[in-house]
C-alpha cells in the first residue's frame, strides 16, 4: 500500500534583541545562570510586563518576509500551565489575535518551486531552562532564558516528505539570516522545531491521525525523525493498525521516536487576554517603514544572479543561500567583473573549504580584495589552478594575501618557454623508455612526461606549456630519426 | 506624649508652619499610639518599630536642600500589605508569602519616598484582597475602631482602621471591587478609587489585573487630594497606566457645585438598603440641593448583573495571577515532599496548606470559568456584560456630571456574621463594584452615623479622569455638611 505523507512544522525562533520581550534585562546566551534576570522576567509578585518595541519591529519584519498579513490590532493572551521553569506559571503568548497570518514560503524541490503556506507567526515569551543533575536527585533552574522574545512560525500541512521539511527549514533559515533577526543557532536553542506528521492512503482525501514530534536538535535530526516516524506509521497502517494521536520524542542516541504523552493528557491552557497588556494597534506607517527596510530576499537575489551574472540556477542558489557569501560575490564582481570565474571559485574551492572545516562563510577571514587578487594571479597565469587551491586554503586559514603566500613558497608559475623546454629536454633524456613508448604510438605516455616536468619544477611549470614543449621536442626528434 | 497622628497631612506638612515637626518625634508618637491601641484594633501587620525609628532618623539627617522638594515631609503613611516595598515584608496577609521581601519598590512607594513621607509599615487586609470584611487574613481579623466586635470592612480594612484610630495619617489601599471605599465607609474615613490607569499598578500584587487600582485612604478630602497628586501619573513600567497629565488636585477643591448635575441611580436605592444608611444619604442629598446642585433620577439598568460579572472576571484573572505562588521561587514551601512525586507533591501541598479558604474558593471558581467548554458561558459572557455596564455609565454621564449613591448597603456587621455565607458577603460590595468594571473613579466619604454610632459612607462617581470633580464635590460637602465628627473611643 502506498501512503501520502503530510507534514506541518512549528518553529520557535528566538528573536535577537538587545533586551528581553517584556523587561529591560539583557537578552543573550551563555551568561552565568540567573544573572540576566529581574522582577518582571522572574514573574515576581507585583511585577508587570511592558512590550519591547525592537521585538515587535523584528517580528513584523519576519512576518513580512514570510509574506504574511500583519494584523492592525493584536493582543497578548495568557497560556496557563504549571511548570517549574515557567516563573508565572503562565506564558504570555498570542491566541486568537496574533501578529500575523496567511503567509507562504517558496522552496526549491526536485519537482520545481513549491509554495509552503504559513498559517501564522505569533509572538510569545520563552520559559527558563531546567538542568537535571544526572545520577543525582537535584534539578536546577536557570531563568536567564525566561522572557526571551520568540516568534512561533506555524506552517500549513503542505510539506509532503522529510526531504521537503529539510529544504523548508534550510530556506527559512536562510531568509531569517538575510533579515538578521535571529542567529538561528539550533545548539543554543535559538531555533527549535516541532513537527506534525500524518499518513494517508495514496489518493484519499482528508488528514490522517497526526503525531507530534518534539526534541529534534538539528536539521539532520528533523529529517531522520520524520523518516523514522513515516516508516513507523506506514508499518502500522499496512498491518491494519490504527495511529494513536500522541506526542513523541526523538531519541538522538537510539535514532527512534518514543512516546511522550497521548491526547488524553493534553493540557487545558485556559487562554484569556492578558489584562496587564493592552491591545496593540500596529500603525500602517510602521509596517510600511519596516517593509521598505527589508533586504533583498534570497529568492530574488538568486533570480538576479542568474540574469545579471549569467549563472546556472544551481550555482546562484548555492551562492545566495548564505547572505554573507552572496554579498561577497557581489563585492568581488565589482572589483573584478568576471562573475562566472568568481562564482566557480566560491562554489568550488571556498565551498570545499567550508565543508571540510565544517564552518560558515561568516566565520572565515577573507575579504573580496584578497580573493580577487588571487583570481587575477591565476588569470595572468602567474599561478596554476592546482597551486591556486593550496594558496586559497592557506589564504583562508591564515588571512595572508595570495601574493605573499606565493612569494614565500616560491610558488610563481614558470611561463618562460626556454626554461620549460630545457626541463623537457632533461626529462626526455632521463626517460628514454617512455620516449620510445610515445614515439611508438602510446600517446598517453605524454601525461607521465608532463608529470615529470611538474615534479622537477616543483609544480611551478605551466602544464599546458610543458605539454607543448614536450610535443615540440618529441616531434623534432622523430623527424630526425 | 503628643499624638501627631491626630493631625491631618495638610496640617502636619503645612509649608507655612514655622517649626517643622521632626520625623523622630512623629515616629515615637506613632509607636506609642500603636502600643496604646493596636492590640485591640489589630490594624498593623509587620510593624517594625526599629525600622520606623531608623527611617525617621534618616529623614531628619537629610540636608534642608533635599527637603525643599518634599510635598509630604515626615507624614506617616501606612501601606496595604499587597504593595511591595524593597526589603520589607510584603505578604498579602497570606501564609504562602511568608517571609517574602520584594527586591524592588512599587512605583507608588518610590513616589512616596520622593515626597519625603515616613513609611510606617503594612496594614492588615483580606488574604490577597479576597474579602469584604478583613477576616480572611492569615494574621487574624482587624476590628472596627467604632465597635471592636465588628469588622472594619475589606479588603483594605487594616488601612481604614489605622486612619480611623489615629495610628497613621495617610494610607494606601487597593480597590478591585470596593476594597478602598467599603472599609473607608465602615470606618468613617475618606477613600478614593482613582480611574483605572491613573495610578501605576507596578508593585501591587495583583488580584484582578483589569480591575485593581491603588488609591488613598485619608482622614479628610484635602489629604486625599494631596496624596493622589503624589501617586498619580504615567509609569513606563505599567503598560496599562495612562499617559494623561496630573493636575494639582488640592487646587481644584475650592470650586462650587452650583449647577452640577448629580444623578441618583434608581437601581441603588432598593430593598435591602439599611434605613439608617438611607436616611443619611437623603440628608447628604439635601446638603447638595442646598448648595445649588441639580439633583436628578437616572438609571443604570445592568446594575443587577454587576456582582456576578465581577466575580467571574475577578476570579478568572485571580486564578491566573495566583498561579505563580507555588513554593518554587519565594514564600512558604512545603518541605517534606514525597520523593517519587517530589515536585508535584511540593507544589500541591504548598498551595493546599498556605492558601486560605477564600483564596482557594476564588482560584477554583476562576479556573472553572476559564476552562475549555465553560469559557464562553462564563468568562466571555461576563466580558460582554461588563461592556453593557460601561455603556450604562456612558449614557448616564450624558444626563449628569456625577452619580451619588450609598457606599455600602449597611453599616459594619459583626465579625463572623457573614464569613460562612460567601454570597451574602459578596453583596457588601454591590454599590462599589460597577465603577471597577467601568474603570471610572469613585470616592467614599463619611456622611454621618447610624443609631449605633457606626459610620455611614456616601459614594460619588464621575467620568474617567474626573477625579478633580469628585474631590471638589466631596470637599464642598465636607465643608457644608454640618454634622459633627465623632472619634472612636479606644
Amino acid at each position: 500500500m502506498k501512503y501520502t505523507t503530510i507534514i506541518g512544522l512549528e518553529i520557535h525562533l528566538q528573536i535577537s534583541t538587545r533586551t528581553k520581550a517584556f523587561c529591560s534585562c539583557e537578552n543573550g546566551f551563555g551568561k552565568e545562570p540567573n544573572t540576566s534576570v529581574c522582577p518582571v522576567c522572574l514573574g515576581m509578585p507585583g511585577s508587570l510586563p511592558v512590550l519591547n518595541r525592537q521585538y515587535l519591529y523584528r517580528a513584523v519584519k519576519t512576518a513580512l518576509a514570510l509574506n504574511c498579513e500583519v494584523a492592525r490590532r493584536m493582543k497578548f493572551d495568557r497560556k496557563n500551565y504549571f511548570y517549574p521553569d515557567l516563573p508565572k506559571n503562565y506564558q504570555i503568548s498570542q491566541y486568537d489575535m496574533p501578529l500575523s497570518q496567511n503567509g507562504f514560503l517558496e522552496i526549491m524541490t526536485t519537482g520545481g518551486i513549491k509554495k509552503i503556506g504559513i498559517t501564522r507567526a505569533h509572538m510569545e515569551e520563552d520559559a527558563g531552562k531546567l538542568i537535571h543533575d544526572e545520577g543525582g536527585s537535584s534539578s536546577f533552574i536557570d531563568l536567564n532564558r525566561a522572557g526571551t522574545p520568540l516568534l512561533e512560525i506555524v506552517s500549513e500541512p503542505d510539506i509532503s516528505s522529510p526531504d521537503e521539511a529539510y529544504t523548508y527549514l534550510k530556506t527559512l533559515k536562510s531568509v531569517l539570516e538575510y533579515l538578521d533577526v535571529s542567529d538561528c543557532n539550533m545548539e543554543e536553542g535559538s531555533l527549535r522545531c516541532d513537527a506534525n506528521i500524518s499518513l494517508m492512503p495514496a489518493g484519499e482525501k482528508g488528514l490522517g491521525t497526526k503525531v507530534e514530534l518534539k526534541n529534534m536538535n538539528s536539521f539532520k535530526a528533523i529529517r531522520q525523525g520524520l523518516e523514522y516516524e513515516q516508516d513507523r506509521q506506514a508499518k502500522i497502517l499496512s498491518s491494519g493498525g490504527v495511529i494513536v494521536q500522541q506526542t513523541r520524542l526523538w531519541n538522538e542516541k537510539k535514532k527512534i521516536t518514543e512516546l511522550m504523552r497521548t491526547k488524553e493528557e493534553a493540557h487545558d491552557y485556559r487562554y484569556f487576554p492578558d489584562p496587564d497588556l493592552n491591545d496593540f494597534i500596529i500603525e500602517r506607517d510602521t509596517v510600511l517603514m519596516l517593509k521598505k527596510s527589508l533586504p533583498e530576499m534570497p529568492r530574488a537575489k538568486m533570480n538576479r544572479f542568474v540574469k545579471e551574472y549569467n549563472l546556472s540556477e544551481y550555482d546562484a542558489c548555492l551562492l545566495t543561500s548564505d547572505r554573507r557569501m552572496a554579498d561577497f560575490m557581489e563585492e568581488s564582481v565589482k572589483l573584478y567583473p568576471k562573475p562566472k570565474v568568481i562564482a566557480n571559485w566560491l562554489t568550488g574551492g571556498v565551498q570545499a573549504y567550508l565543508n571540510e572545516h565544517n564552518c560558515r562563510f561568516s566565520q572565515i577571514a577573507i575579504n573580496a580584495g584578497m580573493f580577487v587578487d588571487m583570481i587575477r594571479l591565476i588569470d595572468s597565469k602567474l599561478i596554476s589552478n592546482n597551486m591556486a587551491k593550496d594558496v586559497l586554503e592557506e589564504m583562508i586559514s591564515s588571512g595572508v594575501p595570495a601574493k605573499d603566500i606565493v612569494k614565500k613558497k616560491g610558488f610563481l608559475q614558470i611561463t618562460d618557454k626556454t626554461a620549460i623546454e630545457s626541463i623537457a629536454a632533461d626529462v626526455l633524456q632521463s626517460n628514454p623508455k617512455v620516449k620510445e613508448d610515445y614515439l611508438s604510438g602510446k600517446k598517453n605516455a605524454l601525461g607521465f612526461l608532463i608529470g615529470q616536468i611538474m615534479k622537477k619544477s616543483q609544480g611551478k611549470a605551466d602544464p599546458v606549456m610543458a605539454g607543448q614543449a614536450l610535443k615540440k621536442l618529441l616531434e623534432a626528434g622523430h623527424e630526425g630519426v | 506624649m503628643n499624638n501627631f497622628c491626630k493631625l491631618s497631612a495638610h496640617e502636619l506638612a503645612d509649608p507655612t508652619a514655622e517649626n517643622k515637626i521632626k520625623a523622630a518625634d512623629i515616629a515615637s508618637s506613632v509607636i506609642s499610639r500603636y502600643d496604646e491601641v493596636d492590640s485591640r484594633v489589630s490594624g498593623f501587620v509587620n510593624f517594625d518599630k526599629g525600622a520606623v525609628t531608623d527611617r525617621a532618623a534618616r529623614l531628619d539627617n537629610l540636608d534642608e536642600s533635599c527637603r525643599q522638594g518634599f510635598s509630604l515631609p515626615n507624614v506617616p503613611v501606612v501601606l496595604k500589605d499587597n504593595i511591595c516595598v524593597k526589603g520589607e515584608l510584603t505578604t498579602c496577609a497570606s501564609k504562602i508569602l511568608q517571609g517574602f521581601k520584594p527586591p524592588y519598590d512599587a512605583t507608588v512607594v518610590s513616589r512616596l519616598k520622593s515626597a519625603g513621607v515616613l513609611l510606617l509599615g503594612k496594614s492588615n487586609m483580606d488574604e490577597f484582597a479576597f474579602g469584604s470584611s478583613c477576616e480572611t487574613s492569615c494574621y487574624g481579623p482587624t476590628k472596627n475602631p467604632y465597635d471592636l466586635e465588628r469588622i472594619p470592612g475589606g479588603s483594605s480594612g487594616g488601612a481604614a482602621a489605622l486612619i480611623a484610630s489615629d495610628q497613621a495619617i495617610l494610607a494606601l489601599g487597593s480597590d478591585t471591587g470596593g476594597s478602598i471605599r467599603q472599609p473607608a465607609a465602615l470606618c468613617g474615613v475618606v477613600g478614593l478609587k482613582p480611574t483605572y490607569g491613573r495610578v501605576s499598578r507596578y508593585g501591587l500584587i495583583a488580584f484582578g489585573s483589569s480591575l485593581d487600582q491603588i488609591g488613598p485612604i485619608t482622614k479628610d478630602v484635602r489629604d486625599c487630594a494631596m496624596l493622589l497628586s503624589v501617586i498619580a501619573g504615567y509609569d513606563k513600567l505599567d503598560s496599562t497606566s495612562a499617559d494623561v497629565p496630573v493636575p494639582d488636585y488640592t487646587k481644584s477643591l475650592m470650586g462650587a457645585v452650583k449647577g452640577m448635575r448629580i444623578g441618583l441611580p434608581k437601581e441603588y436605592f432598593i430593598q435591602g438598603l439599611d434605613k439608617g444608611v438611607k436616611a443619611k444619604i437623603d440628608e447628604a442629598i439635601s446638603v447638595y440641593k442646598g448648595l445649588g446642585a441639580d439633583i436628578r433620577q437616572i438609571s443604570l439598568p445592568h446594575t443587577e448583573y454587576a456582582v456576578s460579572c465581577y466575580y467571574i472576571i475577578g476570579c478568572s484573572e485571580a486564578s491566573s495571577n495566583m498561579a505563580r505562588f507555588d513554593g518554587m521561587q519565594y514564600g512558604y514551601r512545603y518541605q517534606e515532599a514525597n520523593k517519587k512525586y517530589a515536585l508535584i507533591d511540593m507544589c500541591m501541598r504548598t498551595r493546599g496548606e498556605a492558601f486560605g479558604l477564600e483564596a482557594k474558593r476564588r482560584i477554583i471558581l476562576g479556573t472553572y470559568s476559564l476552562s475549555s467548554g465553560y469559557y464562553d458561558a462564563y468568562y466571555l459572557k461576563a466580558c460582554k456584560v461588563r461592556a453593557l455596564i460601561k455603556a450604562d455609565f456612558d449614557k448616564a454621564f450624558n444626563e449628569c456630571d456625577m452619580i451619588l449613591t450609598p457606599t455600602t448597603p449597611t453599616t459594619a456587621f459583626k465579625i463572623g456574621e457573614k464569613i460562612e455565607d460567601p454570597l451574602a458577603m459578596y453583596l457588601s460590595d454591590i454599590f462599589t463594584i460597577p465603577s471597577n468594571l467601568a474603570g471610572i473613579p469613585a470616592i467614599s466619604l463619611p456622611c454621618g452615623y447610624d443609631e449605633r454610632g457606626l459610620p455611614i459612607g456616601m459614594q460619588l462617581m464621575a467620568r474617567h479622569f474626573e477625579e478633580e470633580k469628585l474631590l471638589r464635590a466631596a470637599y464642598s460637602y465636607e465643608q457644608n455638611a454640618g454634622w459633627k465628627k465623632v472619634k472612636p473611643v479606644l
